[in-house]
């Protein structure tokens, strides 16, 4: 694609099968104390896909 | 859904349902932002229309960036349906435990900042020290409702828990000595103002501590503004040494730089690059959520400053990585290969469900900064969660229950934001603090260009 690069990224609609294992962080706590965000919490699947 | 935009030089598509990122040249970018409402020829009449003298915008080339996007668009990597609502109310539901506590050992604080939300460390309340017992039991509680969860989070809060900090370590020790036989891993935070940190506490702390924030609000002069002791003495010559000795026996452990910037320093980049410049690299920086009638709440006037300030620290971040000396901001921490699944990013904070706060009582809250709230007192750590009510409006919070969220581009990447902003910026957790949605969609614009353009470096 010429005009369009695109970015290596998860695929979320994938991460439907491989994900939810639930050992990632739960909310702001541990951090900032005040965020909204998830996005850039990590993710702690050791198989995620 | 799809957002596309420009910042620093990168024309930017982001796919909201997949998560993809696209860094496109202009005539892309017009084909993608007319492509759901033209049809082929329309958009290659327009095209032509727009860059008529340029020799490698024909007819061919316009069809065939056509075709890529609709590519795109068949692999789901653009234009992606929302097919994740059913599964988000399922997936909280679904789960029961808890795994992180926020452990308020000490509701008494040795600063006496104005605008603390904590009320200097009372909320509102009495001042009390966490007893062992107390702290205890609450450790007892997050194991025996944590399921299988192995990953238990644990942070040490206040007030400024410095202040009981013997109890602090006994309930380290505690929890370290069940581990093993739990099958648990407690990752333990201590968050501080830093007027009691001394080598004891750096020691233990860079033993045991898995992250530690350290308040700092930035230049001298912003940060004793709010940050004074009790005889209006600003905290900045007292902390300032003591953080910089923490960090450099820190190596490579994890910490926060944590500031709050307000109406007073809406120029708070140069509070940023001052922590940068004090030697610090792992940096956050607030902004302050607080009455509107307060002198010192962030106002309408002030977003357009705020946007710029934030694409001023993006542009810092990019200029300073090139060079050789990163640093980190929290907001723009974005691992685009290995970041959230999309579980995590549609059921949203675990406050109230998976996350509490304990009170110095043993109180159960569903964040520290509902504490002292009473019609949010979830219980307590003997009994558990007894307001059941509550609990279940905590659980219901999710990328898609405020109907507000439905067409924002952003909802999978703040999963419906913070109940304690709504809350308090609307009196509802299901409220949506508008405000604070601006400010984090900007954030995650200048985020992913930083990404995006340190990805195209490599």
């Amino acid at each position: 694609m010429e005009r369009i690069k695109t970015i290596e990224t998860r695929n979320l609609c994938e991460s439907v099968c491989s994900g939810g294992c639930g050992e990632c962080q739960t909310s702001c706590q541990s951090a900032c104390k005040t965020s909204c965000g998830v996005a850039n919490q990590p993710c702690e699947n050791q198989n995620r896909k | 859904m799809h957002h596309q935009y420009k910042l620093n030089g990168y024309n930017i598509v982001l796919d909201t349902c997949s998560g993809a990122v696209h860094l496109v040249d202009d005539v892309a970018y017009d084909i993608i932002g007319l492509y759901q409402d033209h049809t082929p020829e329309e958009i290659t009449g327009i095209i032509l229309e727009k860059y008529p003298d340029r020799a490698d915008v024909t007819r061919e080339d316009i069809a065939a960036c056509i075709e890529d996007v609709t590519a795109l668009k068949e692999h789901n990597q653009l234009f992606t349906p929302d097919t994740y609502e059913p599964i988000a109310g399922e997936y909280k539901n679904r789960s029961n435990v808890v795994k992180a506590l926020c452990l308020h050992v000490a509701h008494t604080c040795n600063l006496n900042c104005s605008y603390c939300f904590a009320s200097q460390g009372k909320y509102h309340g009495e001042r009390a020290l966490m007893t062992y017992e107390v702290g205890k039991q609450a450790i007892d509680f997050l194991v025996a409702h944590s399921g299988t969860r192995r990953n238990l989070e644990v942070d040490f809060f206040g007030g400024e828990p410095l202040m009981n900090w013997e109890v602090v370590k006994q309930l380290v020790a505690y929890a370290r000595s069940i581990e093993q036989e739990k099958g648990k891993n407690f990752r333990f935070t201590l968050t501080t103002n830093g007027v009691l940190l001394d080598d004891e506490v750096t020691e233990f702390c860079n033993r045991e501590m898995h992250n530690v924030v350290l308040s700092l609000d930035g230049r001298k002069e912003v940060h004793d503004r709010f940050r004074k002791d009790y005889a209006g003495r600003g905290s900045y010559d007292v902390v300032v040494p003591k953080f910089q000795r923490f960090v450099e026996k820190r190596g490579d452990k994890s910490y926060y730089i944590r500031g709050t910037f307000t109406h007073y320093n809406t120029d708070f980049t140069n509070d940023i690059f001052h922590m940068a410049d004090l030697g610090f690299t792992e940096l956050s920086m607030e902004p302050v959520v607080c009455d509107p009638s307060d002198p010192c709440a962030l106002t309408r006037e002030d977003l357009p400053v705020l946007y710029e300030q934030y694409e001023i620290l993006a542009k810092e971040m990019l200029r300073r990585h090139r060079e050789g000396r990163p640093f980190t901001f929290y907001h723009y921490i974005l691992d685009l290969k290995n970041g959230p699944c999309i579980y995590k990013r549609i059921t949203g904070c675990g406050s109230g469900t998976e996350y509490m706060a304990v009170t110095p009582w043993g109180e159960l809250f569903p964040c520290h900064q509902f504490v002292g709230e009473q019609a949010y007192s979830l219980g307590n750590i003997w009994d558990g969660v007894t307001n059941t009510a509550v609990q279940e409006e905590f659980r219901s919070c999710n990328a898609y229950s405020r109907p507000e969220c439905k067409d924002c581009w952003a909802r999978l990447y703040c999963s419906g934001g913070c109940a304690a902003n709504s809350f308090h910026a609307t009196g509802s957790i299901k409220g949506v603090y508008e405000y604070g949605c601006e400010l984090f969609k900007k954030r995650i614009e200048c985020a992913i260009m930083l990404q995006a353009a340190l990805s195209a470096e490599e």
